[in-house]
C-alpha cells in the first residue's frame, strides 16, 4: 500500500486528523500566551512592558476569534456543532472546549478589553459620525458614565478580571493538551506532561507574536521601539522557553530510558518520518538556535547594539514561532503516522485545495492578522502622540 | 386554548428539534427484545480460523461498508520462534479476498479476526463530546450516525483501530455487532457466514450460554488487557505477539 511501511491496522491508513488540527493548539496557544503577557503589566506589575499591553489583549482576541475555525472546518458535520453546547457529554475532555472558550472570551478577554477601552469608547459614539458613531455607541452597552468614580471602577474590576483571566488562559491551553494527553491508546501524546508543555510552549510563542506584533506596527507607524520594552519580553520569552524545552526534553528522556512497547515505533519516527520537522525544525533550529541568541543577549546585553538586538529578536521570535508550530505538527500528525499496534507507519498526504487542505491552513492562519487589523482600527491600543486615542480630551460626563 | 396556523408553524420546528434529541441514543428497537437480559460479546476461537475472508465480506454485504475501511478484518500472523516479539503481520485488503500462499516455513502461522471489542469501559464512548457514542443496556457499543459530529476523537481513542470516518456519512463508523440482527434473535453477519465456527456471538448474562463452560476450561484472553477497556471479544489461544 502506497506510503505504508510495515503493518498498520486497515483503519489506520488515512489520518483522520489533518494540519487543522495541527492549528488548532497551535492558535488557541498563541491566545493564551498573548494574555499572559498582558497580565504581566496589569497584575504582575511589569511595568516595562506597558507598550504591549493592549496590543496583547486584542492580538489574543483576534487570535481567539479565529480559534474555533479550523475544528468547525474539520468536522464532518459542523452544524451540528451547538450540539457541543445543548447537550455535552460530561466525560469528554472535548465537549468542555465550547465552555472553555465562551468563558475566556467573553467573561475575560472581550469583558477585560471593554473595561480597558471603555472612556475611550464613549468618547469615540460621541466624536464620530455615521456608522462608526453607530458601532462604537452599540460597543458603550448603553454604559456611558466615564466620570473619574465610575473610571476607577473599571480600572479596579479589570484588575480583578485579569487576575481571573490567569488561569482561565491556563485551563484553555491546558485543557487542549489534556484533550491529547489523555488518549491512553496512544503513546505518543498519553503524557500526564501533555498539558503543561503545551501550556509553556503556549506562552512562549504568544509572548513571541506579541513582540513580533509590536515592532513591526511600531516600524508600520515610523514610531520608536521602546527597547526596555522588548528587552524585557526577550527576557521573559528566554525563561520561558527554558521552561518549556527542559519539560520537552525530560518527556523524551524519559521515554528514551523507559523505552517501554512503543519506544522501538517512537524511536523510529523521530529518526526517520518526524527527524526534519521535529530534530531539525523545532530542536535545531526553532528551539537551541533562538535560545543560544537570547541567553547571549542576557549575558552580554550591554555589549550589543541596539539595532542587533532588534535583528536578534526578530529572529528569535520568528524562529519560536516555526518551531512552536513545528511542535503542534510533530504531536498532533507525529501522533497518527505510526500504528497502534507498533508494527508499521503510514503517511500524510496533506491535501492542496480542499476543506481540511494547505490553502485553507493557510487562510485559517491569516484571517486572524485581518481580525487584528479591524481591532486595530477600531481600538488603537496606541498610547503615543500620533495616537487618536491620545487626542480624545480628559475625561468628564 | 386554541391552536392557530401561525402556532402551529412556531411549534411544528421546535417538536422536530426536541423529538431528534429524544431519538438521540436510541437504538433500533425489536418487539419482544428485553435490553437488559443480555449482555453480549464475541468469541474468537484463533485455532478454528482458516483466513477464508467470509466474516469480512458477509460483514461488507451486510452493512454496506465502504471500501478501504473495515468493521472486522482478519490478520496474519508470522511468528519466528527466534523472534517472538516482532511478528510479520499481513491483511490485504483487511484479508477480504484470503492470503498468499505462505512462502516462508520458518516459524508459525495463525489468523487473528478482528473487530470491535465492545468495551464495557470503552475509551471511544468517553471521549465522544455529544455522547453521540454510547454503550447499550446489553453491552454493545453504538454509534448515533444522526448526532455524531464527526470530530474523530473516538477513532483516535480506539487502542484496537476498529473505527474510521465513514467518508460519504462523514461520522464515525464501526461494528455494531449487527444490532439490527440480534435484537431479533439472530446472531451476528460474521458469525453466521464463518465456516469453521472461529467467530461466534457470546451473551454472558445467558446462564445457559456454552461461553461460560469455554471460559473455565479454555485459555481465553482480550486484546490489550492492559489498556483495562473491560473488552469484551474473547479470544481462545491467543498468542503473546498478537497487538
Amino acid at each position: 500500500m502506497s506510503g505504508v511501511e510495515g503493518y498498520m491496522y486497515p483503519n489506520e491508513v488515512t489520518l483522520f486528523w489533518s494540519v487543522l488540527i495541527v492549528l488548532y493548539p497551535y492558535i488557541t496557544g498563541l491566545v493564551a500566551g498573548a494574555f499572559i503577557l498582558a497580565s504581566l503589566e496589569r497584575v504582575f506589575k511589569v511595568d516595562a512592558v506597558k507598550p504591549t499591553y493592549r496590543l496583547a489583549l486584542l492580538t489574543a482576541l483576534a487570535f481567539l476569534l479565529d480559534a474555533p475555525l479550523p475544528l468547525q472546518f474539520h468536522l464532518g458535520h459542523p452544524e451540528r456543532s451547538p450540539e457541543m453546547y445543548f447537550t455535552p457529554h460530561a466525560t469528554s475532555a472535548m465537549a468542555m472546549f465550547g465552555y472553555v472558550y465562551l468563558w475566556y472570551l467573553m467573561a475575560v478577554l472581550v469583558f477585560e478589553i471593554w473595561l480597558d477601552y471603555r472612556r475611550e469608547i464613549v468618547l469615540r459614539s460621541q466624536q464620530t459620525k455615521g456608522l462608526l458613531r453607530l458601532i462604537y455607541k452599540i460597543m458603550t452597552l448603553g454604559s456611558t458614565n466615564i466620570s473619574e468614580r465610575a473610571l476607577h471602577i473599571d480600572e479596579k474590576v479589570g484588575w480583578v478580571v485579569t487576575l481571573i483571566g490567569i488561569p482561565s488562559a491556563f485551563m484553555l491551553h491546558g485543557y487542549v493538551g489534556f484533550i491529547f494527553g489523555s488518549i491512553k491508546a496512544n503513546p505518543w501524546w498519553s503524557s500526564p506532561l501533555m498539558p503543561v508543555v503545551f501550556i509553556f510552549s503556549a506562552m512562549v510563542s504568544g509572548v513571541a507574536a506579541v513582540m513580533l506584533l509590536y515592532m513591526g506596527l511600531t516600524k508600520l507607524r515610523k514610531q520608536t521601539i521602546d527597547m526596555r520594552c522588548v528587552d524585557t519580553i526577550a527576557m521573559y520569552m528566554f525563561y520561558i522557553f527554558v521552561i518549556d524545552f527542559t519539560l520537552e526534553m525530560l518527556d523524551l528522556v524519559h521515554r528514551i530510558y523507559e523505552a517501554d512497547e512503543s519506544f522501538r515505533s517512537i524511536d523510529f519516527m523521530v529518526h526517520t518520518k518526524l527527524f526534519f520537522s521535529q530534530i531539525v525544525v523545532q530542536i535545531l533550529i526553532g528551539t537551541l538556535v533562538p535560545l543560544a541568541l537570547l541567553f547571549i543577549v542576557q549575558v552580554w546585553k550591554n555589549n550589543i547594539s541596539e539595532i542587533a538586538r532588534k535583528r536578534i529578536y526578530v529572529l528569535c521570535g520568528s524562529l519560536i514561532l516555526i518551531s512552536v508550530f513545528a511542535m503542534r505538527w510533530n504531536v498532533v500528525i507525529g501522533g497518527q503516522l505510526f500504528s497502534k499496534s507498533f508494527l508499521g507507519y503510514t503517511t500524510y498526504k496533506m491535501e492542496l485545495a480542499t476543506r481540511e487542505g494547505l490553502l485553507a491552513a493557510i487562510g485559517l492562519t491569516l484571517l486572524p492578522l485581518g481580525f487584528l487589523w479591524i481591532l486595530l482600527k477600531l481600538l488603537p491600543p496606541w498610547n503615543d502622540s500620533q495616537s487618536h486615542a491620545a487626542q480624545l480630551p480628559a475625561s468628564g460626563d | 386554548m386554541t391552536m392557530t396556523r401561525r402556532h402551529l408553524l412556531l411549534l411544528l420546528p421546535a417538536a422536530a428539534v426536541a423529538w431528534e434529541s429524544v431519538l438521540a441514543g436510541t437504538p433500533e428497537d425489536s418487539p419482544n427484545y428485553n435490553r437488559t437480559d443480555h449482555w453480549w460479546g464475541m468469541l474468537i476461537d484463533i485455532p478454528k480460523c482458516i483466513g477464508c475472508g467470509n466474516c469480512v465480506r458477509a460483514c461488507q454485504e451486510e452493512n454496506d461498508v465502504p471500501d478501504g475501511h473495515f468493521r472486522t478484518w482478519v490478520e496474519r500472523y508470522h511468528v519466528e520462534d527466534w523472534n517472538l516479539t516482532d511478528p510479520q503481520v499481513i491483511s490485504p485488503d483487511g484479508g477480504k479476498e484470503g492470503f498468499p500462499v505462505a512462502t516462508d516455513d520458518s516459524g508459525k502461522y495463525f489468523f487473528v479476526p478482528k473487530l470491535c471489542n465492545h468495551c464495557a469501559d470503552s475509551p471511544c464512548t468517553q471521549v465522544c463530546p455529544v455522547g453521540a457514542t454510547f454503550i447499550t443496556p446489553d453491552g454493545v457499543v453504538l454509534v448515533d450516525q444522526k448526532y455524531c459530529l464527526g470530530c474523530a476523537y473516538c477513532v483516535q481513542a480506539c487502542p484496537y483501530g476498529c473505527r474510521y470516518i465513514h467518508p460519504e456519512k462523514r461520522v464515525a463508523d464501526k461494528c455494531t455487532l449487527c444490532y439490527h440482527r440480534i435484537t431479533k434473535g439472530q446472531t451476528t453477519a460474521c458469525a453466521e457466514n464463518c465456516p469453521t465456527g472461529a467467530s461466534q456471538l457470546i451473551d454472558l448474562k445467558n446462564p445457559k450460554d456454552p461461553i461460560h463452560e469455554f471460559l473455565k476450561t479454555h485459555n481465553v484472553q482480550v486484546l490489550k488487557p492492559q489498556m483495562a477497556t473491560g473488552a469484551k471479544v474473547f479470544y481462545n489461544e491467543l498468542d503473546g505477539s498478537v497487538r
